[in-house]
């Protein structure tokens, strides 16, 4: 009797409620609200204590009133501080130029993939994906083989005699850029490749028909349609790469270090939880325009699927 | 100028071996002599002794182990949060809030994670002051952390299977009686099976792969395989870690050729169903 009522329940309008309410609940639960306890936080003055910040609602010494205390402290030492101000330009830079770098690849083997013949198409692609399957964090460690200064591509160079002593490579921003590339080119490729493959190709004949050349259709035609894929790519590249940690971790200089790995120090090192929340905050607003353009397109793009 | 053909054939070339060359070289090394990881000592090269030193390694083996069951719990619940919120987002229409619940879903996919595992740690550490749970940080604080960022590439991977069909079988079920419930089982569920499957393998592999959001949320007692690799490889190369990637590679190519192979044999027998059903309701 009780069970046929709860089956009734869920297949009703309630069933509808609750399907809607399980994911909801859970990303308000670990989603949302962790950062707004991150943009509380980020107000709060650093104390020795457990956690190691103060409530920034507190009672009064007599014990009558309540007191906010709302400290701008946080945000005001980011500003003051000229080497967090330079942190950000260099991120922005160095996820800026990687990004770049991943178009200019990313690109041309795209378009190769999406002219190619059917049958060779998924191969292609699933060679492009393989590597994403493998682990990230040794992807990134196998260049700092490859770049150290007795590392492979040195003896390469010496013994073919380009160079006669070896580079240093490793531990500069050239290496971050390897790394970023070489790390986030599938997730450049992959939207490119999807944009691509849609083109109706008998606009391409029609401009042929017309007289014009390969490289003007591709201009005129291919390149403008291909704009969406271009911006979803460079922002799957650029938003994540702004706050890359274990990049410039492996690979990077250590006298200019990257936003993540700021924040990421201050938290750990310095035990700042509110200077490190007050980084997150700056961090995660600077990336909310590139976000939400690249929320529109995907969602965009999933309901263009839709027949 | 180089014809059309070629441009694209090098393209292809330069970019692939840019892919795949440092991958294989951490193969090659892993079978090295010498400790020095780059100069390959060919008296005594090749030798599986990284591979015996890896194998002994305690430490390594039980952060491994961690590993897969926080990757096979994170998996399991992204894969069912995740499908629900594919499903509710592709077949249940507009309704209040579902604006926010796709921007929910698609954010963590581009979120620095640095952010994100800063946010969960001091979700739990205001928890834990608030209410005395999470006690202490570490299998159960990871693996909440990790559903919630891989559950939006399962919802993603789902909702797009869902949006390629239409929903006429879905609709001509419930014409026929069946409840939602029993609808979703026989109908909806076999035909995103393929993309549940390769949701909980991205699932997998995006917690197994995890570093930088294990940190924040692990505790100090907790360490995942990611965080030992990197605490040893942030003092430079070591030839053990080159064995551990040879091993990983072998094992992460072994299993997308498997399920590559199996999921184009049930795709197959799908549609070979659906063909059946369609001729038979004339």
């Amino acid at each position: 009797m009780t069970l046929a009522r709860l089956k009734e329940i869920l297949a009703g309008e309630y069933g509808r409620r609750v399907v809607i309410g399980v994911p909801y609940a859970w990303l308000l639960a670990f989603f949302v609200v962790p950062f707004l306890i991150v943009f509380k936080i980020s107000f709060s003055e650093v104390r020795f204590s457990m956690p190691p910040y103060a409530p920034l609602f507190e009672l009064t010494e007599d014990g009558a009133h309540w007191r906010a205390i709302f400290n701008l402290g946080n945000y005001h030492y980011l500003i003051a501080d000229s080497l967090y101000i330079a942190t950000f330009a260099y991120s922005i830079k160095v996820a800026a130029v990687s990004t770049l770098i991943c178009l200019a690849i990313g690109y041309p083997m795209a378009y190769a993939i999406a002219r190619a013949r059917e049958s060779t198409r998924n191969l292609l692609l699933m060679l492009i994906v393989l590597p994403f399957w493998t682990s990230f964090l040794l992807r990134v460690y196998a260049w700092v083989g490859l770049l150290q200064n007795d590392g492979v591509v040195n003896n390469v160079l010496l013994a073919v005699g380009l160079i006669d002593q070896p580079l240093t490579l490793l531990y500069t921003d050239f290496a971050v850029y390897v790394g970023i590339v070489y790390s986030y080119l599938p997730f450049m490729i992959l939207p490119l490749y999807s944009n691509l493959e849609k083109h109706d190709l008998t606009l391409l004949e029609a401009a042929a028909d017309l007289g014009a050349r390969p490289m003007t259709a591709f201009l005129r035609i291919t390149l403008p349609l291909s704009i969406p894929g271009i911006v979803a790519g460079c922002l799957l590249v650029f938003i994540p790469a702004v706050g890359e940690y274990v990049i410039p971790s492996l690979l990077g200089r250590s006298d200019q270090l990257m936003i993540g790995r700021v924040l990421s120090d201050e938290f750990f090192a310095n035990r700042d939880w509110p200077v490190a929340s007050a980084v997150a905050i700056v961090l995660l607003v600077g990336l909310l325009l590139p976000i939400l353009v690249f929320q529109r397109y995907q969602n965009r793009e999933i309901e263009a699927a839709r027949r | 100028m180089m014809s059309r053909g070629r441009f694209r054939k090098t393209a292809l070339v330069v970019g692939l071996s840019f892919l795949y060359l440092p991958i294989l070289s951490m193969i090659v090394f892993s079978f090295n002599n010498s400790r020095l990881v780059t100069v390959w000592d060919a008296a005594h090269s090749p030798t599986l002794k990284w591979y015996s030193a890896l194998l002994s390694n305690g430490h390594i083996l039980d952060a491994a182990w961690l590993s897969i069951r926080i990757a096979a719990v994170t998996a399991t619940l992204s894969v069912v949060l995740g499908t629900v919120a594919g499903l509710v987002l592709a077949r249940f229409g507009p309704f209040r809030g579902r604006a926010l619940l796709a921007g929910l879903t698609t954010a963590p996919l581009v979120m620095p994670e640095v952010i994100t595992g800063l946010s969960m740690l001091l979700l739990f550490v205001a928890l834990e002051h608030a209410i005395g749970w999470p006690d202490g940080r570490g299998f159960v604080t990871i693996t909440i952390a990790h559903v919630t960022f891989c559950l939006s590439y399962v919802t993603v991977v789902v909702q797009s299977r869902l949006a390629g069909f239409d929903d006429s079988l879905e609709e001509a079920a419930l014409d026929l009686g069946a409840r939602p419930a029993r609808v979703f089982f026989s109908i909806t569920l076999p035909l995103i099976l393929p993309a549940i499957i390769s949701g909980w393998l991205l699932a997998f592999t995006l917690s197994w792969d995890d570093v930088v959001i294990s940190q924040f949320v692990a505790g100090p007692s907790a360490s995942t395989l990611p965080m030992v690799i990197f605490s040893k490889v942030r003092l430079g190369v070591s030839p053990d870690v080159n064995a551990l990637a040879s091993i990983m590679v072998a094992v992460v190519a072994l299993c997308v050729v498997c399920s590559t192979l199996w999921m184009r044999r049930l795709e197959r027998r799908r549609q070979l169903e659906e063909q059946m059903a369609r001729a038979a309701g004339g």
